[in-house]
This record gives C-alpha cells, sequence and structure tokens, in this order.
C-alpha cells in the first residue's frame, strides 16, 4: 500500500514546497487569524466606562457611588451636573453605564422608604449589557445589605445574612474569553486550511488535465486521494502544533489534559477537515470555485453552527440540527474537554464516534464521485 | 479474442446525450503498427482513443486491447498502455526528472533510473532534467510528456493529437524520436490533423461523423481516389481559383503558391475543356501535370463524395 501512496505522497510535497500560495495559506495564515482572533475576539467585560449623576450629593450617595468603583469592573469618568447630559454621553458611546441617583435618595433610605436609584445602560452589544446589569445589580444588592444590617444593628437586634454564598469558577477561573475561544480557533483554522488546500490540490490536477494520466494508470481512485490526504494532514497537524504553542505564548493557554488524545482528536478532526475538501474538488472543476465553495463551506457554519462563538443551545431547534452538518461542533467538544477541563475519552467516546462517521461518510461519497467522472 | 492483435473494436457506439460521437466503430490492428485515425474535427478520433484508455465508457460494443477486454480487464491494459492526451499535461511544478520519476512510480515501476536516462538520452533531453516542466519549450514539453508514457514500457501507446502546436523543427525531431520506438516492436495507435504525418503511418483511417470512411495503407488509399489530380502552374492565381472553382468538372480546387491543384474525373477527358476556360478567361498557364494524389486529396474528396451522397 505504501509502495503505492508513496509516489503521490512525495510529488504533493514537492509540489507543496514550491507552491508559495498553498505554503502560506498552510502555515502563515493559521498565525495571523489566531493573533487577529485572538485579540479582536474578547468578550470580556470590564473598565466599564460609567457616568455618574447624583442629585443629591450627600455621604451616603457617595457611598453608594464608592462601592460602585471599588468593585473592579466599572471606571469612573465624569460627574454629570445635569441629567441631560447622560443621553448625549451614551450616544457617543463615551460611556457605557450612567448611574442616576434622586435628590432624596438618602432622605428615603433614613425615613425607612425604598430609594431608587436609575442606571441607564447603552444596550447596543446585548451581551455586555446584560453582563453589565449582572455587575451593577451585585453592587446594589451589597449596597442594600449593609443598609439592612446597620439598620438592624441600630435598633439592637443582633443579625446575619442568612445563606452566604461563595461562588468558584472552574476551568477558566481568570474567565478570560481568549481561553475558551483558543480550541474554537484551533478548530476554525484548521477547518479552513485543511478544506481549501485538499480542494485547492485536487482540482489543479483536474484544471491541468493531469488527473487524466493518472486515470490511465493504474492507481486507484482511493490511492490518490490518500495519497493526497496524508501531506496535508501532516502540514495541518504540524499547524495546529503551532497555534497551540502561539496560543501558549500569546494567552497563556495551556493543555490541562492528554497531549496525546489531544492529537488523536485532532487527526480525526484533520482528517473531516480534509474529507470535506475532497468532496468540494469533486464538485467543483476551476480553482476559483472550489476556492469560494471551500471558504463557504468550511469558514460560515464553523464560525456560526459550531459553539465556537454563539452557543448551539440557544439557537432555534431547525439550526441545532443543522449544525451536525459541521465537524467543528464535535471536535470543539472535545477540545474545550482536553484544553480547558483536563477531561478524559469518557467525556467525549461519543463525539469521536461522530466524527469517525463523517470521516467515512465523507470520504465514501468521494470516492463514489472521483470513480464517476469516468463517463 | 487474439491476443496477436493490438486492438479489436466491434461495432462501438459511444454517445453524449443527443449526439452520437462514436457510430458502430469496427477497427483491428496489428501488433507493431503505426495507425493513425484523422478525420475533421469532431469525427470522433479522441473519444475513440480515450475510450481504448478506458478513460469515458462506450455506450455499447466491445473494445479489446492487447487481447484483453477494456472494460473489463481494465487493469490488465492500464498496465500495458501509455496515452499521451491532447493537452498532455506534465507537473509544471515539478522537474523533468521529478515528473518521469511520478510517472513511472505511479504505473509501478520502481527501478526506473537505468529506463529514464536511456529515453532522456534518446529524447536529448539530458541537460534540462533538473528543469522545471513549466519553464520548458513546447517541442520539449511534448518530447517529456512522451518520455513520460514510455517509462513503464508500454506495449502500445495512444497518441492524440501529438504534434499540434510544435514547431516544425520540434515535430521532425518528434517523428524520428517515433521511428526509432517502432523498431522496438511498440504499437503506436495515433491521430493527427496533419495528413503528411498520416503518410508516414503503416495504416491510416479516415473517420467521419463517429465511423471509419475508409481505412488502408496510405498507398492503397491513393488508389482509391475516385478521378485524377492535375497540377496547374498559371498566372493570377487567385482569380483561376475562384474560375476553377465554378467549373462544372472540377469536383475540388487548392491553391498553393503559384500553383493550384485540382481534381476531375480524367485529365484525358477534361483537362482540355479546362485550359480553354482558363485562356477565354485571360489566364496565362505555364504548366500542368498529373501528379500522385496526396492523403489530403483522396480524404477531401472521399468526403465531398460522401456529403454528395
Amino acid at each position: 500500500m505504501y509502495r503505492k501512496l508513496r509516489p503521490i505522497i512525495v510529488k504533493e510535497f514537492r509540489q507543496i514546497k514550491r507552491d508559495r500560495r498553498v505554503l502560506s495559506i498552510l502555515t502563515l495564515v493559521p498565525a495571523m487569524l489566531l493573533l487577529l482572533n485572538g485579540y479582536a475576539l474578547n468578550f470580556d467585560v470590564r473598565d466599564i466606562k460609567m457616568a455618574v449623576y447624583d442629585g443629591e450629593n450627600s455621604s451616603q450617595s457617595r457611598e453608594l457611588i464608592n462601592s460602585f468603583l471599588t468593585a473592579g469592573y466599572f471606571e469612573y469618568t465624569e460627574h454629570l451636573t445635569d441629567y441631560t447630559q447622560a443621553q448625549s454621553l451614551i450616544d457617543e458611546g463615551t460611556v457605557k453605564l450612567v448611574l442616576v441617583i434622586p435628590p432624596d435618595f438618602s432622605r428615603d433610605i433614613i425615613s425607612g422608604r425604598q430609594a431608587s436609584i436609575q442606571l441607564l445602560v447603552d444596550g447596543m452589544d446585548a451581551n455586555a449589557a446584560t453582563t453589565i446589569i449582572g455587575y451593577a445589580q451585585a453592587v446594589t444588592q451589597q449596597y442594600s445589605q449593609k443598609i439592612v444590617l446597620q439598620n438592624l444593628s441600630k435598633i439592637g437586634r443582633k443579625s446575619y445574612i442568612p445563606i452566604n454564598y461563595e461562588a468558584r469558577i472552574w476551568y477558566n477561573p481568570e474567565m478570560k474569553s481568549a481561553k475558551f475561544l483558543v480550541p474554537g480557533l484551533i478548530a476554525f483554522i484548521l477547518a479552513i486550511t485543511g478544506v481549501i488546500a485538499t480542494a485547492l490540490s485536487i482540482v489543479k490536477e483536474k484544471e491541468r488535465n493531469t488527473i487524466e494520466q493518472i486515470d490511465v494508470s493504474p492507481v486507484k481512485p482511493l490511492s490518490l486521494i490518500l495519497g493526497k490526504m496524508i501531506p496535508y494532514a501532516l502540514i495541518s497537524l504540524v499547524a495546529a502544533a503551532l497555534v497551540l504553542v502561539a496560543a501558549y505564548i500569546m494567552f497563556d493557554v495551556t493543555v490541562k489534559g492528554s497531549l496525546l488524545l489531544l492529537f488523536f482528536a485532532t487527526l480525526l478532526f484533520v482528517c473531516a477537515a480534509l474529507g470535506q475538501g475532497l468532496l468540494v474538488s469533486t464538485i467543483a472543476d476551476s480553482q476559483q470555485v472550489a476556492f469560494q465553495i471551500a471558504a463557504v463551506v468550511s469558514m460560515l457554519p464553523t464560525m456560526i453552527l459550531s459553539g465556537f462563538m454563539f452557543p448551539i443551545k440557544s439557537m432555534p431547534l431547525f439550526l441545532q440540527i443543522i449544525s451536525n452538518i459541521t465537524p467543528a461542533k464535535f471536535y470543539l467538544v472535545i477540545m474545550r474537554g482536553i484544553v480547558l477541563k483536563g477531561v478524559g475519552i469518557e467525556a467525549f467516546w461519543q463525539q469521536l464516534i461522530y466524527l469517525l462517521i463523517f470521516i467515512t461518510v465523507v470520504v465514501t461519497i468521494s470516492v463514489k464521485r472521483f470513480k464517476q467522472h469516468t463517463v | 479474442m487474439n491476443p496477436m492483435k493490438a486492438l479489436e473494436l466491434h461495432s462501438v457506439f459511444k454517445s453524449f446525450g443527443e449526439i452520437t460521437a462514436v457510430n458502430d466503430l469496427s477497427l483491428t490492428v496489428d501488433r507493431g503498427e503505426m495507425y493513425a485515425l484523422v478525420g475533421p474535427d469532431g469525427s470522433g478520433k479522441t473519444t475513440t482513443i480515450r475510450m481504448l484508455c478506458g478513460i469515458v465508457k462506450p455506450t455499447s460494443g466491445e473494445l479489446r486491447v492487447l487481447g484483453f477486454d477494456v472494460q473489463k480487464q481494465k487493469e490488465e491494459v492500464k498496465k500495458r498502455i501509455g496515452y499521451l492526451s491532447q493537452k498532455f499535461s506534465l507537473y509544471g511544478d515539478l522537474t523533468i526528472d521529478e515528473n518521469i520519476e511520478f510517472f513511472a512510480e505511479i504505473h509501478g515501476v520502481y527501478d526506473y533510473k537505468a529506463r529514464r536516462n536511456e529515453l532522456l538520452e534518446f529524447t536529448r533531453l539530458t541537460p534540462f532534467r533538473d528543469r522545471l516542466a513549466e519553464k520548458l519549450s513546447g517541442g520539449m514539453k511534448q518530447k517529456l510528456a512522451l518520455a513520460c508514457t514510455l517509462i513503464h514500457t508500454p506495449e502500445i501507446i495512444f497518441l492524440d493529437e501529438p504534434t499540434t502546436g510544435v514547431d516544425p523543427v520540434s515535430r521532425r525531431d518528434f517523428w524520428k524520436v517515433l521511428a526509432a520506438l517502432l523498431k522496438t516492436g511498440i504499437t503506436i495507435i495515433m491521430t493527427t490533423p496533419y495528413l503528411d504525418e498520416a503518410e508516414r503511418c503503416s495504416r491510416v483511417a479516415l473517420m467521419d461523423n463517429g465511423n471509419i470512411l475508409m481505412a488502408d495503407t496510405p498507398a492503397n488509399l491513393k488508389k482509391v481516389m475516385n478521378g485524377e489530380v492535375v497540377e496547374i502552374v498559371c498566372s493570377d492565381i487567385r482569380r483561376s481559383f475562384a474560375l476553377m472553382k465554378k467549373h462544372h468538372s472540377v469536383k475540388e480546387v487548392q491553391a498553393f503558391g503559384d500553383r493550384l491543384n485540382i481534381v476531375i474525373n480524367s485529365s484525358v477527358a477534361d483537362m482540355q475543356q479546362i485550359l480553354v476556360h482558363l485562356q477565354e478567361n485571360m489566364i496565362t498557364v505555364n504548366d500542368w501535370r498529373v501528379v500522385k494524389p496526396s492523403l489530403e486529396n483522396v480524404f477531401i474528396s472521399l468526403l465531398t463524395d460522401r456529403k454528395k451522397v
């Protein structure tokens, strides 16, 4: 078997070596994508710019403002003298949050009535707004509790807060989105390079008609396909390793679980991506068309349907079903499991099996279609 | 079923949808022959060759190459044939040596080095062996393509218009290589648009509309020519050409620089009348003689006869 594959593998490596375009797609693009996406795709909500309109200017109101500022999430920018300024600040995007304290704030508290404050939040980025409201709520809640405790102790009652909770965040304690994104990025990069490179390399043979010479030789379609896939699989694996190293250097992402398992899962995913590229190559007849189809087939589903950026569970049902067409969805579960959680095979054997099925189906269809082109 | 025959085709049909490319084609070629398929574009030459190589499946009929059924014993056939397609494609980003190595190995030849040197010598490509194929001239590319088709020592090679687009000097070079090859006992099947090339073949099949009009040695083909070819050296070639074209007893006219070639039924019966006609139109005829018909004359007369029917 190896004897039959060897000439194709050797030839492929020689061509890759000489084709700067393919070589750069395979090596430089992954690193660039990681750099761009890793820094640009940041879901962390920190240093939220806030302005304050304090209508009262009492010690009580200043205490509330202070508890906002010491919470660690908010960055104080301006003290408003006029309530109407709030609107323009939010419109301009200078601040994400305006805290409005009414003139009778402390009076209400002291006299035992419920005091109200107003939060104006820029809702343009809905995710960020939700997070901001959450933070603000927590700060307000804490401050309210403090007041309750103070009041109770004034009337001489010993008091306590009935439930004290302590949240511990596992796997990504600093809640850095980079850690969550990097596994997804690796999948994304492998999908794009794998699908595009394979599709291009086979369509090139069609375009230049060299495929006909292989057709009249005793080489079987499966040998040709495997001979083409192996070099690209190897290069993709190297690219994946490079991305992991870069992720460690740039974003401090370390692999918690077994490297061997990670290698094995990545190999499967790479094969799935190459299989897709193969299928594309049986559809397209020119490199241009192949590039476009391959880009659409690999980029969009991996970006949108894999759970890379948008959680699959919050998608409408039919999209959840469609999301199964992208192998990245399954690889991501495995990746995040191994890299972030350090879990073993028992946590993702189903996904591994799915990838195996995906590869078998895609490669079988491709080989069939390959044979068919002999009309 | 005769393994001594290089090719045997029995009533082969091939249609692509509505179009019938090959229509009831039967053909036998002996081993060691150099056999040419000639015919106008779309006459089914390339389709026939592609069917013989197993790239295209026939709609019906039987094709045997070296005694093996192309459909049922594809692998046996593939081992023994070489195919140089119309636009044979080499890997432009591989060197001459690497191209030959690749084609050797995909044909299961791993001990190719001696044969490669021999073929490079033979095609005089040795000095360029480390050059990328895309940097070669058209003629060199064609010779490299031939070397690639020959690396696994096939018993029969199919050449589809091997010299189209190659300069005359390289063409002659290429033919020298083919002639030398033929001495080694290989069978060569080729298509060509150049009838002077076809004349060098042992047998020629004239194809039209997916069928063979006639197949024989070039000498025999010329005998079946209906009528005679007369060469006329005269003044004002253009006007005489127009005159001859309209003349009722002239079946075919071709102009060559200072002379015309006309095809007529009989020089004895018609020539006098034609000369008079030319003179009446103020054309000076310097000389005329009956010449041997070329394959081109034969072919064109066969095609025009057929159209008239």
